[in-house]
Formats: structure tokens, C-alpha cells, sequence
């Protein structure tokens, strides 16, 4: 009958330790070849883009640049969808671990914040490489410093800048007649509705942003945010306020702050089912777009704080064993050009705000931003408010981790 | 003769073909833990993992989390299972039942976890049916029916789905133990039919379902994908911890996840451990109990009770799933509405084309997967029988290996090692890991129809000199045509349910129904989750309902080119 092989496991035992020690931090180098010749090479590589794929809209819009780079560039553009986008940093790592330096099975990766830094840290990434990228040129540097410095840490032309994220609220009017204008004005909001706000649980990108967005504004000093996180005794000075604020929120909340919602579309479906009576996004537009989609009823509208909310930027950037590199680059290019800028800001498809300076575009260029449709629960640029910086990613991952630590057991 | 050479060393294979990934996954999650990982510059070995494990805030809770639900479900799902043969013994209605099981058991958990949240949650169907007519409600109620903070959404998710797979091993073993005549026997010295059941057959059918509870037992404790939509989140069970932890983009969190997926093999092992204990203590007092000689009455409540409770839970996956199916077809379904207020095939329309590449995915690997494990299968049967073995009970404790171990502990070491031997992120890592699974479920499945079958056919057949191989082919295979299909189905079903093995070893490139409907949950739109999951429940129902209908037409063609010779 079924017998037992034992020498399978000395020699599986063995395999393992090889592909173990098979390791060591990999070679960064700077793109050097010229566009022509890369776009050359990219020609007929296909592209594994490992991309959250967690939101229709943003899928369609990712498919819609593949038919365009194959039609452009003849690159295969494949969108690995991610849960999330830490699954390509471990699987980047996995293969570092097996000693796979190329051929690695990711040649794109949505990315931002905490993951490019822990990327860029541990040396996976490829490049520099932005610099050779003709359209990157074209991004609004000095009125978008986060498209060159993302959460603080500097890109170093690691990443190219792909769109704006700036974080806003959505409610709905036929329930909700006052928005508050600040973090402490929501407090109050909340303890005179309880049980209709909520906030996605942390990790979660908007409900880590959503204590930066408290962090910040409750700072005695937002300037000490820039910089790494300091020692504890320092950090709890500095943090105080944020938990005593949680402290004072949470019982107000639904379920009395002992649950949290997923994700940011989990929340938008909350609001509605009508179980609360806000949701939060990053995405200006996403109100209006979810309005059209039939997600929320026409009488959602979006707000945003009078001192300002946080923003930040995301990009794309390329592992140091891609197997496409070229086609990666092709693809990142593709991303910043005015054409795929506009259709992506465009409410009807995605509505992600530009990366690109309307000053840098030809008037051709500049009307296909001025002729796109306005949603109805869009606040247009100028009531959007200030953009408050990303605190440094070493703030984020303490307060991540104390949060659960108070509120996660 | 060379045939037979290969036909005996099939079995070896086969074991090697599942068991090899597993040991070699363990290692590779164990080493990590005691602090060897070269790649994030853990090269020597320290204990620190697991201290910085037993730090982690909401440990404890994820741990009561898990093994609240685990054992609950557990026993809940035994508890109905043995309580409806004991009240229903022989009835029609087990009959009927049965006939359901199959279809229940080919349900995917993540279909049916994802139905049931529509149907439970504060703002789900149930509410809607009765609100605001009823109940006042003009807004959802903020109470926690789903991710609250005793997992019992998540321990009724497991009940609707383990029960039926435990109720048709143990209807199965029934007639293995000789039930009728167990119970015949102590009916005519009177006692109660169900303490006749319980007295007389449940100590012998219990000998033979432990593997199967245990295996219950284990997925309880583990599970990942059912837990990720009905298990509350801050903090999660275990082994949705463990699997963040591995995707935290700190990456020496790497070390606390292997420790991690460690503690969710102990957790598992001390659970089986603890179960076992409880076999013994149930064991003492229910020899005491049987001696004693009560007759018991004549279970006129207990059958309506077990019976109404087996019902429901069957009417709640049949309408999980309708659920599902009618969120696919919805365009505007808001708070309070009983019903859709708009219906298209909008959505359907939208996702056609990426829904038909995943749904290809899905079936091409199912069925490879399925066939591999079948053709394995037989091989080793055809084996045992020509040579004359029996399975003892350490060979069935390996086949529930990958049964037993939990997903978690190990496939992360898989994935390292896949990706040494360059086929991560493969088909063929793909399939493979999914054999992993399909295939204990087949041998299960198969076998005991197969060892069933009388001898004196194929006896015969060798007497009138056909040889051995040709005996296989013409007599026995066709003969055992149903329960080889059946077994194909059911391979087929448990390749499409798989989460993890998909995840690690497709690398994300291999999308089936199930990664994308577990995706889409934390996503929102209700419609496109209909969609998927509604899909990937289909997919193994039609299999199900394909495995019993085929053989009609082979039979019968089969009768006819027979009858003239």
C-alpha cells in the first residue's frame, strides 16, 4: 500500500536551505538607454501590472491602457489584481528569497506610502529610471510636491507619479443638513448622531489616513510630522491627542466604536444601506462616479474640512528582477500622458485627478482636462480646500500599530 | 508486466505528490519562525519571532476568536448531524436530505459565506423583508449580526457548510457498522428509537467519522476565507492575522507571520488534542449511560426539532445563494425595499468578458486537477485490490494530512519553494497545489464504493482469462461509472472553492471565481460580488448535476451493444 519515502525529507530539507541562502540585497542601477531604444526592446513584452483591483471603475480604466499600449507599443499589458498591494512586495521578497535577480513575475506595481518605503528600503525596486520617461516632464512638480517626495520619503525616480489622491467626506443630504468644518467640529457632530459615523478600520489606506487627518490637525507642531518618528516618550507627546480624541470619538460611533468597516467601499455601501451617515474617500470624484454607477443615491454630496485635508500622490514603480522592464516603462509612460491623464480624471470613467501642470501642456493637450464633465457631488479644485503633507511613513506604522493595540482586542 | 510496474508504484507517487509540498511548506515556515530567513538577514536562529508574536496586541482575542468558533462549529455540525439520524433514522426525510447534501457540500464557503452576509447583516434581506412594515425600521439597526464580537456569524457559516459534508460521511459509515440490524436489535429490546441510535449505533459510526470530524475540526480553526467575510475584523481569528502579518509592508513582520502560521498548526494540533480528550470523558459516562439500560422515549419532539433545524439550515444556503443570484441581476436594491427596485443584466453584460476568462481559469483547473486526482486514485485502488492490501489507519491519517494541517502553515514555505524550482506562479503549481486537497477528498470519495464493489465480478472475468487490465477497463470501471463521476464532481467542487492555494501558488496571475469573489467582498458593490459568486457556485453544481445525469445514456448505450452477444 501507500508507503512512506524518508529520504524526501533530507532532501527536500535541503532544497530549502539552498533556496534560503540563495539571497542578498539586489543591484540598483540607473536607466541609462535612451527612449527609442528602450521602446524598441519593450516591443512585443507582456506586462504583469500587480494593481489593486478592488474597484470596477479604476479595472475598466486599466484595461482601456492596455488596449492603448498594445495598439501604440505592441506590449501585452496583463493587470494582476491585488487585495492588496502588500501581496507584490511579498512576492517580490518570496522570489529575492529564492534568488530569482530576473524573469520575477511582477514588471508594475501600484504603489505608495509605506510600501515604496519598505521597497526602496530593502533595495526591490528598479531604476532610477522616471528620468528617461518623456511625459513624466510634464508633471506639475511645483504645485504637486508629493509626485517627487511620497509620504516624505524622496522618489528618487524610483516611481512615477500616475495620479492625486486628496482625502474627502461623503454624506447625504436627505439625512445630514450640517457638515462639520474640522476634526473637532466632527467630534461634536458625532456625539449629536451617535452611532453614524464610522471610519474604515487601520490598516485600511483611508482609515490610517483618516488619524493622520486627526494627528495633523490636532498638532501642536505639524512640522515635527515631516520627520521620522521619534522616541516613545516624544511620540506619545506628540500622539496624545490623536488617542485622547479616539478616546472621547469612538464611543460615539457605530456599533460604539467596538467594529469598523473594511474598506472605504465597504463604508460607501454603509452609507447607502443608510446604517451610517458619512463615508470617506480619497478620490474627489468618487461621489459622483458612485452616483452614476447607481452605488449611492443623488442626494449624496462631499465635504471637506475648512483648514484642509491630507493628499498625497500615486505612482507606479518597477521590481529590480522584472521580467518587462521596458514594457514597464512603456506603460509608466503611457500612464502620465495627457491622453490617458485626461480620460482617467475623467468622473464618467475613474475621475482621478491629473499629475500633469496645465501649464507644461499645448492648449490641444489643455482642453482635453477643460472639457471634461463636472459630477454633480464633485467640489471643483477651488473649493477642495488646502492639501495638509503626508506625515513621515515611520508616524504611520507606530500609529497603526498603537491603534491596534487600543482599539484592536 | 511493465504495466504493473507502474501501477505499483503509483501509490508512492501519489503520496509523495501531496505530501512532499506539505512537509516541505512546514519547514519552510518553521525555519522563518525560530528566526531563519536569509533573505530579510535573519540568518541565525533565535526565539525572538515568537516573542515578538506573544506581543502582538489582540493575540489573545484572535485566539478566542478561533477557537470559539472553531469548536462551536464543530460541534453544532456534529451535534445536528448525529441528533437528525438519531431522530430520523430510515425516514423519508433523510432520503431526501441526502439527496441535498451533495449539492450543499459542492458549494463553495466563500459563496455561501458571502449569501449569508447579505442575508443576515442589520441591512440584509431578512430585515428588508419585514421593515419597515414590521419592525419600525427605517434605517438599518445598529446591532452586530454579522463580524460581531463572538464570531457567530462566522460559527453559522461553518455549520451551514460542514454539517452536510459530515452528515453523508456518517451516512456513508451507517452502512459500513450495519445500522439496521445494530438498531433492530435494540429496538426489539425497547428502547426508544433514538436512544437506540445513540446507544447501539452511534459508539460504531463514530469509530469511523472521527477522521472526518477532525478534519472539520482543523477547517474550523483555520479557515481563512469564510472568516474574512463574516468574522469581525479588529481583531481578526488567527488565521486571517497570520495571513495580514504576512502581508504587512513591514516585511520583518514576515518573521512574527511565520510564527504565527506556526502557533495555527499548535493551535490546530491542541485542538484535535482536546477534542480527543473530550472523546474519552463522552466515552466513560456514555458507557455508564448505556449500561444503565434506560429505554428512552420515543422521540416524538426530538424528530420535528432536528428535523426543522436540519431544514433551515438548508433553506439558508439555498437562500444565500438566491440571494446572491439576485443581486446579479439588480440595478438599484436600497434600505428598506423587500425587493430590488430595478432589475438589467446590466452587470452581467459588463463583466461578461472578465467573468468568462476567470470562469475558464477556474474550469480548466478544477478539471485537470480533478482528472489527476482520479487518475491517481484509481491507480492506487487498482493496486490494493490486485495485490491484495488493505488501507490501514496510518495511511488514512496521510491522506487527511493536507486535510488536517491548516492552509496557512505552510504554504507560504511552498511558495519559497516553488519559486527555487521556477514554477510559481505557474499553471502547474497551481494545479499542483490544488491536488493537494482535491485529492484526499477523491480517494474518500472513491474508495469505499471501489472496495465495495463484489469481487466475484472481476473474479469471474480473470477465471474466463481476461486479463487484469482488461478486467479494469470492461468490468470494473463501467460498473463503477457513477461513484467515478461522482468523485470527479466533487474534485472538481473542491478545487474551485480553494482561496489560499490560489493566492500563494497562482501568484496572483491565476485569478479563479473564488480569489475574485473574496476579493470583491471587501470591495462593496453587492452586484458584481453577485456575479462572482454566484458563478462559483454554479460551476461545481453543474459538475454535480452533470456526474449524475451522464451515466444514463452510457448505460443504456452500453446495455445495447452488449445485449446482441
Amino acid at each position: 500500500m501507500i508507503r512512506r519515502r524518508m529520504p524526501l525529507f533530507s532532501m527536500l530539507i535541503a532544497a530549502l536551505a539552498t533556496a534560503l541562502g540563495l539571497s542578498g540585497p539586489a543591484e540598483g542601477g540607473t536607466e541609462t538607454r535612451t527612449w527609442p531604444e528602450i521602446v524598441a526592446a519593450a516591443k512585443g513584452q507582456t506586462v504583469y501590472w500587480n494593481a489593486w483591483g478592488g474597484d470596477e471603475r479604476i479595472n475598466a480604466y486599466i484595461a482601456w491602457v492596455g488596449d492603448q499600449v498594445r495598439e501604440r507599443y505592441d506590449v501585452t499589458l496583463v493587470h494582476v489584481k491585488l487585495a492588496d498591494t502588500a501581496d507584490a512586495v511579498s512576492r517580490v521578497l518570496a522570489e529575492r528569497a529564492a534568488g530569482k535577480k530576473e524573469g520575477g513575475s511582477v514588471d508594475l506595481i501600484w504603489i505608495n506610502g509605506e510600501n515604496f518605503a519598505a521597497m526602496k528600503q530593502q533595495h526591490l525596486l528598479y531604476g532610477p529610471f522616471t528620468q528617461v520617461l518623456p511625459n513624466f516632464h510634464l508633471v506639475d512638480f511645483a504645485d504637486k510636491p508629493s509626485t517627487l517626495v511620497d509620504f516624505t520619503v524622496p522618489t528618487d525616480g524610483l516611481e512615477a507619479p500616475w495620479g492625486m489622491a486628496k482625502l474627502n467626506f461623503l454624506y447625504d443630504t436627505a439625512r445630514v443638513t450640517e457638515t462639520p468644518g474640522s476634526i473637532p467640529a466632527l467630534l461634536d457632530w458625532a456625539k449629536a448622531h451617535p452611532g453614524r459615523f464610522t471610519y474604515p478600520a487601520p490598516p485600511n489606506f483611508i482609515g490610517s489616513t483618516f488619524l493622520k487627518q486627526v494627528l495633523t490637525e490636532l498638532a501642536t507642531d505639524p512640522a515635527v510630522l515631516q520627520k521620522p518618528a521619534p522616541d516613545d516618550a516624544q511620540f506619545e507627546a506628540v500622539t496624545a491627542r490623536l488617542w485622547s480624541y479616539l478616546d472621547a470619538l469612538h464611543p460615539q460611533l457605530w456599533r460604539g466604536g467596538d467594529a469598523f468597516p473594511a474598506s472605504n467601499p465597504a463604508q460607501r455601501q454603509m452609507l447607502d444601506d443608510g446604517v451610517v451617515d458619512m463615508s470617506l474617500s480619497f478620490n474627489p470624484a468618487e461621489a459622483s462616479s458612485a452616483i452614476a454607477n447607481n452605488l449611492l443615491p443623488d442626494t449624496v454630496r462631499t465635504f471637506v474640512f475648512d483648514k484642509g485635508t491630507i493628499g498625497n500622490t500615486h505612482f507606479v514603480a518597477i521590481p529590480f528582477n522584472a521580467n518587462a522592464a521596458e514594457g514597464a516603462m512603456v506603460v509608466a509612460d503611457f500612464l502620465m500622458s495627457p491622453k490617458a491623464q485626461a480620460v482617467k480624471q475623467n468622473p464618467e470613467a475613474w475621475g482621478d485627478p491629473t499629475v500633469l501642470s496645465m501649464a507644461k501642456l499645448d492648449p490641444g493637450q489643455r482642453h482635453l482636462f477643460e472639457s471634461l464633465p463636472q459630477g454633480i457631488a464633485t467640489l471643483p479644485p477651488d473649493k477642495l480646500g488646502p492639501t495638509l503633507l503626508e506625515p513621515h511613513p515611520t508616524w504611520m506604522t507606530r500609529i497603526e500599530a498603537e491603534w491596534q493595540r487600543r482599539y484592536a482586542r | 508486466m511493465r504495466r504493473r510496474g507502474l501501477l505499483s508504484v503509483l501509490p508512492a507517487l501519489t503520496l509523495t505528490l501531496f505530501l512532499a509540498p506539505v512537509i516541505a511548506g512546514l519547514i519552510g515556515t518553521w525555519l522563518p519562525a525560530f528566526g531563519y530567513l536569509p533573505a530579510l538577514g535573519g540568518d541565525s536562529f533565535t526565539l525572538a519571532p515568537w516573542a515578538m508574536l506573544a506581543a502582538q496586541p489582540g493575540l489573545g482575542e484572535s485566539l478566542r476568536l478561533t477557537l470559539l468558533s472553531g469548536f462551536l462549529a464543530t460541534f453544532l455540525a456534529f451535534a445536528l448531524t448525529v441528533g437528525f439520524l438519531a431522530a430520523c433514522h430510515g425516514g423519508r426525510l433523510v432520503r431526501a436530505v441526502r439527496g441535498l447534501m451533495a449539492p450543499l457540500i459542492a458549494l463553495p464557503h466563500a459563496a455561501v459565506a458571502l449569501g449569508l452576509a447579505f442575508l443576515i447583516a442589520p441591512s440584509g434581506w431578512l430585515v428588508r423583508l419585514v421593515s419597515p412594515w414590521a419592525t419600525g425600521w427605517q434605517l438599518p439597526p445598529d446591532i452586530a449580526t454579522v463580524q460581531d464580537p463572538n464570531a457567530l456569524a462566522l460559527t453559522l457559516g461553518l455549520v451551514v457548510k460542514e454539517m452536510p459534508f459530515l452528515l453523508l460521511m456518517t451516512l456513508a459509515a451507517l452502512e459500513q457498522v450495519r445500522a439496521d440490524e445494530r438498531l433492530a436489535v435494540a429496538r426489539s429490546l425497547g428502547y426508544g428509537p433514538v436512544t437506540a441510535w445513540l446507544k447501539a449505533v452511534l459508539p460504531a459510526v463514530y469509530r469511523q467519522i472521527r477522521l472526518p470530524l477532525y478534519a472539520v475540526l482543523a477547517y474550523a480553526l483555520s479557515v481563512v476565507d469564510v472568516a474574512l467575510i463574516l468574522a469581525p475584523l479588529t481583531p481578526p481569528p488567527l488565521a486571517v492575522q497570520v495571513l495580514r502579518w504576512f502581508n504587512d509592508p513591514d516585511l520583518s513582520m514576515r518573521f512574527v507571520a511565520a510564527a504565527g502560521a506556526c502557533l495555527q498548526l499548535l493551535v490546530v494540533v491542541a485542538g484535535i488534542g482536546l477534542w480527543r480528550l473530550g472523546e474519552i470523558l463522552a466515552e466513560r459516562l456514555g458507557r455508564a449511560w448505556i449500561a444503565g439500560g434506560s429505554r428512552g422515549g420515543n422521540g416524538r419532539l426530538a424528530r420535528p426539532l432536528a428535523a426543522g433545524l436540519v431544514q433551515g439550515l438548508v433553506a439558508l444556503a439555498a437562500a444565500s445563494l438566491l440571494a446572491l443570484a439576485l443581486w446579479s441581476v439588480t440595478e438599484r436594491w436600497r434600505f428598506p425595499d423587500a425587493l430590488p427596485a430595478s432589475l438589467g443584466l446590466e452587470t452581467w453584460a459588463r463583466q461578461a468578458p472578465h467573468a468568462a476568462s476567470v470562469a475558464g481559469t477556474t474550469l480548466a483547473t478544477g478539471l485537470l486537477a480533478a482528472a489527476i486526482a482520479l487518475l491517481l486514485v484509481l491507480g492506487c485502488l487498482e493496486n490494493e485490490q490486485r495485490r491484495g492490501l488493505t488501507l490501514s489507519n496510518r495511511a488514512l491519517w496521510l491522506l487527511y494530512v493536507p486535510l488536517l494541517v491548516p492552509q496557512v502553515a505552510f504554504l507560504f514555505g511552498t511558495q519559497v519553494l516553488a519559486i527555487q524550482t521556477g514554477i510559481d506562479a505557474t499553471w502547474l503549481a497551481l494545479v499542483w497545489s490544488h491536488l493537494l486537497f482535491v485529492l484526499p477528498y477523491v480517494f474518500l470519495t472513491l474508495g469505499d464504493s471501489y472496495r465495495a464493489l463484489d469481487e466475484r465480478y472481476a473474479r469471474t472475468a480473470l477465471c474466463l482469462g481476461a486479463h487484469p487490465n482488461r478486467v479494469f477497463w470492461q468490468v470494473k470501471l463501467p460498473m463503477l461509472l457513477r461513484p467515478v463521476l461522482f468523485a470527479l464532481a466533487v474534485g472538481f467542487a473542491v478545487s474551485v472553492a480553494q482561496y489560499l492555494p490560489t493566492l500563494f501558488a497562482g501568484g496572483g496571475r491565476f485569478v479563479t471565481l473564488t480569489t475574485e469573489a473574496v476579493g470583491l467582498a471587501a470591495g462593496g458593490d453587492r452586484r458584481v460580488i453577485g456575479v462572482y459568486a454566484f458563478l462559483q457556485a454554479l460551476l461545481p453544481l453543474i459538475a454535480f448535476a452533470a456526474a449524475l445525469a451522464v451515466p444514463k445514456p452510457l448505460a443504456l448505450a452500453r446495455k445495447l451493444t452488449v445485449q446482441p452477444a
